[in-house]
């Protein structure tokens, strides 16, 4: 179908692949983008959270004409029983800047309007076309794809592969191996539609101003998992994922725990009423840094979710993503305007300037919290969930018991729930991982 | 009685999504089995979709229509041989209005 060689393929055009994409194109490499779906974002799923910052490094002025839902003022954080929440709240009209810090989006919505400013940067975008293969020569480097159209072989200097979590390309060439059951989580999302107006009343907002929650607790049925319901403009994105060995272990099914969800007391009048206009299901890399796969080669580069570069602890996948694709652009413009082949030598630069970046020293910082709550995830899942609940309401309710009675109540309930050594190890364990 | 109710919902909420079916070319297969294994079991329950169903020889069978391509099986039983995994060609499959 094409003949041409290209400077560069990138597999796939979410968040990692568009910000290649527009960055090498728009530095006048000639860019090919495959996408698989039948337009760019038709695959693609995230609560979903934008970060300015990152995406202002790649269009400054984004803003213009980007489709945003509303910015960020107010994020609460739950710990959830069966009957009730404990919250930390934190809303600041700081928020309400010239140029807000994060955004709701619609990810087909808004890839859409990526893709379109990767074809003005100067790439070929072609959709519904699904990447095969990977092509390589005797030497055992990347030269190129093959895809299921009719004469699919395309040819390029370098290979970045964006091709989401699965890595369905990479892992079946042996570049990295196949993500693991306790290393991914599998999240289920819904669409409610409710007017914006409703939307405003029930979360306290006005304007274009949005409010997210992240929740932690009995949601999950001691499961590593989390809730989140996420304020769009006439919509809220609610949802809930827990790892994939966690559903395989417990015979758990997702939509189960989004119904349950949906109906907990807490969440259910903020979308009563709603019109739910889609389902979707998804993977999120959880790893962390030590699931961080061999990120380079002879032709090629890994990106994105494919790289596994997710901050699960806070919650933040496609800042990672987009970074990461803009990066490796970098590094193969430099290689490029060298003249230089694209060797596994010269696209270490990539892993060498990411490691410089927040990309891989946020993950570092983490990387013993996917063990610590993976491991013993009905604790921080179901146990202390309860027990703070139990503490809090001891604390609110009045009944005539005198106050030091009910003080004596609560720490005894945490001794009995979890002993003084276990409590003192779990605070010491939480400590040191979270350093 | 409970399984048929949550088969409905399940199927209420694939109802609202868009989809290009590949007729007759299925992305994921199961392979023949005599007895499932523990992971290949549990895809009839953690499947988002409910592709996965027992039947009543005590094998697991796969509809594939309402997949949402999230990976999940792939990721529990690809490694083991018991199910063949491919994205569908381009352009068919789940098409996300929202994502």
């Amino acid at each position: 179908m094409i003949e041409e060689n290209f400077d560069a393929i990138v597999v796939g055009a979410g968040m990692s692949g568009n910000a290649a994409a527009y960055t090498m194109a728009s530095h006048g490499l000639k860019v090919l983008q495959l996408e698989r779906g039948e337009y760019p974002g038709s695959k693609n799923v995230q609560g979903a959270i934008m970060y300015a910052n990152m995406l202002e490094k790649i269009i400054p002025d984004f803003r213009d004409d980007a489709p945003l839902e509303r910015h960020l003022v107010e994020q609460r954080l739950w710990v959830m029983d069966d009957t009730s929440h404990t919250g930390i709240h934190y809303r600041s009209d700081d928020f309400n800047e010239a140029k807000p810090n994060r955004y709701t989006i619609i990810r087909a919505q808004f890839d859409k309007w990526f893709s379109r400013k990767v074809r003005e940067a100067g790439a070929t975008v072609l959709c519904e076309t699904t990447v095969t293969e990977l092509i390589r020569d005797a030497k055992d480097r990347v030269i190129g794809v093959r895809t299921d159209r009719a004469g699919g072989a395309i040819y390029a200097d370098v290979v970045v592969l964006a091709e989401g979590v699965c890595g369905l390309l990479g892992t079946r060439a042996g570049l990295r191996q196949m993500p693991k059951p306790q290393t991914v989580a599998l999240a289920v999302k819904e669409m409610h539609f409710l007017p914006e107006e409703v939307i405003e009343q029930r979360f306290g907002l006005k304007g274009d101003e949005g409010c997210v929650i992240e929740a932690v607790g009995t949601t999950s049925r001691s499961m590593a998992g989390l809730g989140f319901l996420y304020t769009n403009k006439e919509s809220i994105s609610l949802g809930i994922g827990c790892l994939v060995s966690d559903f395989a272990a417990m015979v758990e099914s997702p939509y189960v725990l989004l119904d349950a969800l949906k109906s907990h007391p807490s969440i259910r009048p903020l979308i009563a009423g709603s019109e739910v206009k889609e389902y979707s299901a998804h993977l999120i890399p959880e790893g962390g840094y030590k699931a961080i796969p061999q990120l380079f080669g002879d032709g090629w580069v890994v990106v994105g979710d494919a790289a596994q570069l997710n901050n699960a602890i806070h919650r933040e996948g496609s800042n990672l993503a987009m970074t990461s694709g803009r990066i490796a652009a970098e590094a193969i413009i430099e290689v490029n305007s060298r003249n230089a082949p694209m060797t596994k030598r010269n696209l270490a630069l990539y892993k060498a300037m990411l490691d410089k970046s927040f990309v891989v020293k946020d993950l570092k910082k983490y990387k013993d919290m996917p063990a610590l709550l993976h491991t013993n995830s009905c604790n921080y899942f179901t146990t202390y969930p309860r027990l703070m609940s139990q503490a809090a309401q001891n604390f609110m309710r009045v009944d005539g018991t005198p106050k030091i009675e009910k003080e004596k109540a609560t720490t005894a309930a945490f001794i009995k729930a979890r002993s003084r050594w276990g409590l003192l190890s779990d605070a010491v364990r939480l400590a040191l991982a979270w350093r | 009685m409970t399984i048929a109710v949550t088969k409905s919902r399940v199927e209420d909420k694939l109802y609202q999504n868009r989809y290009l079916v590949d007729s007759g070319r299925p992305h994921i297969k199961v392979r023949p089995h005599e007895r499932p294994s523990a992971n290949l079991l549990a895809l009839t329950h953690v499947c988002p979709a409910k592709c996965y169903e027992l039947n009543d020889k005590g094998q697991v069978e796969i509809t594939a229509d309402g997949c949402m391509e999230c990976g999940t099986c792939r990721i529990l039983c690809e490694t083991s041989g018991e199910i063949e995994w491919n994205y569908p060609r381009g352009g068919f499959g789940v098409l996300f209005k929202f994502g």
